[in-house]
C-alpha cells in the first residue's frame, strides 16, 4: 500500500479525507479512516528506516516520527476502547511496537559508541567497579603467594601448576644460562607480528573467560584468577632460586602491566556481576544483572583492547629490547598510562554518551 | 488463536508512554535457526573475502605460505596477521554493528522474524547489545568443547565437572519461560518476533455492510433478539473468515448462524449474509462498548 504524502502532518484536519469515509457504515470505522493517512505515513518512515540507513529519510519525516508514534499510540488506546475490528487492532499493536523500536531503539551506531567509549566511558565504568577490582587484585596477590609457597615446599607442584607449553627448558634444576636464554631477545622480528596476534586471540579469549564465569557469584573468576597467578608465582620462585628475579620481572613486565591489568579488569568485572547478583539490593536479581551485566561489557570491550597492545608489545618489544632497565621502564610507562587513563582522566559525562 | 503454543510466550511489554503491548517471545527453534542463518552467513562471507584476496594476490599468497616456516616478508607477514584479526572481530562486529543497527537483529534473526528488545521496555543500549554478545561464546563454544573433551574421557572429574557446569549455560534458555540466554540475562534483552502486519481493507465500506446485497437486492435486517447472541469473539473469527474468504467455510457458518438465530437458511447469497451480519453485530457491541458494556462471546 502506498503511502499517501501528507504534506504537513501538523493539518490533518486541512487534509482531503478519502470520499469513502462518509460511506463507513459503522463509527470506528470512520475512526480509522480518518486516521488512516498517518499510520501509513509513519509505516512508511519505518520501513525505509528498518531498510537501512537514516539517509534515506528526511529530516521532516524524523521529526515527525516521535509525533506520529505518539498519534499511533493513542489510536491504538482508542481503539482498543471503542473497536471491535481484529486487523485493525493488530495492525495498529505491529505499527505501534514497530514504531516503539525505532523510537526507542539503539541511538548510536557502533563506531559512534566507540568514540564516547574511548572518551570517558571506559575509565567511568572501570571506576565504578573499583570495589571489585581492589577484591580481584587482593585475590591475584594472593595466588601468586600460594603458587610461590607451593613450589617451594614440594617442587613437584612446579609441573602441576605450570602448563607445558612453558616447561621447554624452564624447569627445576635448569642452569642460570638456559634460563637467561629463555629471557633473551630472538635476532629478528620476523613472524612476531603473527606471534602476536595468535597470542591476542589466546589472551583476549581467557579474559573473555575470566568474565563469563562471574555468573555464579564470581567464584569462578576468582579461581581462575588464583591458578593463573599461582602459575606466575611458581616460575617467579624458578627465576628467583638463580637471582634472576629482577630480570624475570623486567621480562614480563613489558606486557604483563598491560596484561596482568587486563585479566584483573576481566575477573573484577565477571566479579561485579557476581556480586550484584548475590547482594542485589532493593533491585530485581534480573534488574541488578542487567545492570551490572552493562557495566560489565564496557570494561570488558576494553579489556579486549588492552589485549590487542599487550600482545603487540608482547611480540616486539619484548622479543627486541634486551635490557632489564629498558624493559622495566616500558612496562613501568604503561602501567601509568593505564592507571592515569582510568583514574585521572575524567572527562564531564555529554547527554546520551555511554 | 490459531496457534495454541503462542498463548504461553504472549507477554505485555510498558513503553514508557504507558501504553501496554502485546509482544510475543521468539520459539527457542526459530533462535536456534537464527544462529545457524548466522553462522553460515559468517563463515561464506569469510571464505568469499579470503578468496578475494587469493585472487587478487594469488602469488604473494602462496610465498606467504611456503615461508610460514622461515622467513615471512613483510607484507605476507601483515597479511596473516589480518587474517588471524579478522576472523577474531568479524564475528563481533556482524553480531554487534547489525543489533546495533535500526532492525536489532542479525540478517538470521530477520529471515526468521525475531529482533532484539529491552526488557524492561526502555532503550536498547549499546552496552547490552556488546554485553549479550560477549556471553555467547561461553554459552556456546566452551560448552560445546567442554562436553566433547569430556565425553572423550579428557580431563577426568574436574574434566566432567567443568562439563556439566558449562552444560548449563548451554540449556539456559530452556530452563526459563523467556527462552532468555545467560546473555540475554545480563544485558536485560530478550528476543521477540518482528512484528509485520499489513493494514487490511475496512469491512464497512464494502460488499453488504450497509445491508443491501449487491447479488440479489436483499436487504438483510436483523434485529434486537438476533444480534444479542453473539459477542466479541464470534464477531472477530467472522471477521477472520470473511477476509480469509474461503465459500465453504462461509456456507457452513451461514447454515449455523442462520439455525441460532432461527432463520431459514438460503443459498447463493451466504457473502452477503455475513457482511450484512458483521456490520450489524458490530455497530451493536461497538455501541455497547461506548456505554462500557462488553460481550465476550456468547457465553456471557
Amino acid at each position: 500500500m502506498k503511502a499517501p504524502r501528507v504534506s504537513n502532518w501538523f493539518g490533518r484536519a486541512a487534509m482531503a479525507a478519502p470520499v469513502d469515509i462518509e460511506t463507513a457504515a459503522l463509527r470506528s470505522d470512520r475512526f480509522r479512516l480518518e486516521r488512516e493517512g498517518d499510520w501509513t505515513r509513519l509505516e512508511d518512515i519505518l520501513k525505509r528506516m528498518e531498510g537501512g540507513s537514516l539517509r534515506r529519510v528526511s529530516d521532516e519525516d524524523l521529526l515527525a516520527l516521535p509525533a506520529l508514534y505518539r498519534t499511533a499510540a493513542s489510536s491504538l488506546s482508542v481503539a482498543r476502547e471503542t473497536s471491535l475490528d481484529a486487523a485493525t487492532l493488530h495492525y495498529l499493536e505491529s505499527l505501534v511496537q514497530r514504531a516503539w523500536f525505532q523510537v526507542y531503539g539503539p541511538r548510536q551506531g557502533l563506531f559512534a559508541w566507540l568514540r564516547g567509549f574511548l572518551l570517558g566511558g571506559w575509565s567511568r565504568a572501570v571506576r565504578e567497579i573499583w570495589l571489585d577490582i581492589c577484591i580481584a587484585l587482593a585475590v591475584m596477590v594472593a595466588g601468586t603467594i600460594v603458587g610461590w609457597l607451593l613450589v617451594v615446599q614440594d617442587r613437584e607442584w612446579y609441573y602441576a601448576l605450570v602448563p607445558s607449553q612453558f616447561t621447554d627448558s624452564r624447569v627445576p634444576g635448569a642452569t642460570r644460562e638456559q634460563l637467561l636464554e629463555s629471557l633473551a631477545t630472538k635476532d629478528d622480528a620476523g613472524g612476531l607480528s603473527i606471534f602476536a596476534a595468535s597470542l591476542f586471540s589466546n589472551n583476549a579469549g581467557v579474559a573473555i573467560l575470566a568474565f563469563a564465569l562471574g555468573f555464579a557469584f564470581g567464584i569462578p573468576s576468582l579461581m581462575l584468577l588464583m591458578h593463573n597467578m599461582a602459575v606466575l608465582g611458581a616460575m617467579m620462585w624458578l627465576f628467583a632460586g638463580q637471582g634472576l628475579e629482577l630480570e624475570f620481572a623486567a621480562w614480563l613486565s613489558v606486557h604483563g602491566t598491560t596484561e596482568l591489568f587486563a585479566i584483573l579488569l576481566a575477573g573484577a568485572a565477571g566479579m561485579h556481576i557476581g556480586r550484584s547478583m548475590a547482594f542485589p539490593g532493593d533491585r530485581t536479581i534480573m534488574a541488578a544483572a542487567a545492570e551490572s551485566g552493562r557495566r560489565g561489557a564496557m570494561v570488558m570491550t576494553g579489556v579486549v583492547l588492552m589485549m590487542v597492545v599487550a600482545a603487540i608489545l608482547e611480540a616486539f618489544p619484548r622479543q627486541l629490547v634486551g635490557g632489564t632497565p629498558d624493559r622495566l621502564l616500558i612496562g613501568a610507562t604503561f602501567l601509568a598510562l593505564w592507571i592515569a587513563y582510568f583514574f585521572a582522566y575524567r572527562p564531564a559525562q555529554t547527554e546520551g554518551q555511554p | 488463536m490459531s496457534n495454541p503454543t503462542k498463548a504461553s510466550r504472549d507477554r505485555i511489554m510498558v513503553t514508557p508512554e504507558g501504553i501496554s503491548l502485546p509482544i510475543t517471545i521468539g520459539t527457542r527453534g526459530a533462535r536456534v535457526g537464527a544462529l545457524l542463518l548466522d553462522f553460515t552467513f559468517l563463515y561464506l562471507g569469510m571464505i568469499a573475502i579470503m578468496l578475494i584476496f587469493v585472487l587478487l594476490l594469488g602469488s604473494l599468497f602462496s610465498t606467504v605460505l611456503d615461508g610460514l616456516e622461515e622467513q615471512v616478508s613483510g607484507v605476507g607477514e601483515f597479511f596473516i596477521v589480518v587474517i588471524i584479526l579478522f576472523a577474531f572481530m568479524a564475528r563481533y562486529a556482524y553480531f554487534l554493528s547489525m543489533e546495533m543497527g535500526p532492525r536489532g537483529a542479525t540478517w538470521g534473526k530477520r529471515i526468521v522474524g525475531l529482533r532484539v528488545a529491552a526488557r524492561d521496555g526502555g532503550r536498547l543500549t549499546a552496552e547490552a547489545v556488546i554485553a549479550r554478545n560477549l556471553i555467547r561464546d561461553i554459552e556456546l563454544f566452551l560448552p560445546l568443547a567442554f562436553i566433547l573433551s569430556a565425553s572423550g574421557g579428557e580431563g577426568g572429574n574436574a574434566g566432567l565437572a567443568a562439563a556439566i557446569w558449562f552444560a548449563i549455560f548451554l540449556g539456559f534458555p530452556l530452563l526459563n519461560k523467556d527462552a532468555l540466554r545467560a546473555g540475554d540475562l545480563i544485558a536485560g534483552t530478550w528476543v521477540v518476533e518482528a512484528p509485520r502486519t499489513k493494514l487490511a481493507d475496512v469491512m464497512s465500506t464494502q460488499g453488504a455492510a450497509s445491508g443491501t446485497s449487491g447479488v440479489t437486492g436483499t436487504t438483510y435486517e436483523f434485529g434486537e433478539q438476533e444480534l444479542s447472541i453473539y459477542g466479541e469473539h464470534e464477531l472477530q473469527t467472522l471477521e477472520r473468515l470473511l477476509r480469509n474468504d474461503n465459500d465453504d467455510a462461509l456456507i457452513s457458518v451461514h447454515q449455523t448462524i442462520c439455525r441460532k438465530i432461527g432463520w431459514a437458511p438460503g443459498a447463493g447469497d451466504e457473502r452477503a449474509f455475513l457482511e450484512a451480519f458483521y456490520s450489524q453485530l458490530r455497530a451493536r457491541l461497538e455501541a455497547d462498548m461506548r456505554f462500557g458494556k462488553r460481550k465476550k462471546n456468547k457465553f456471557s
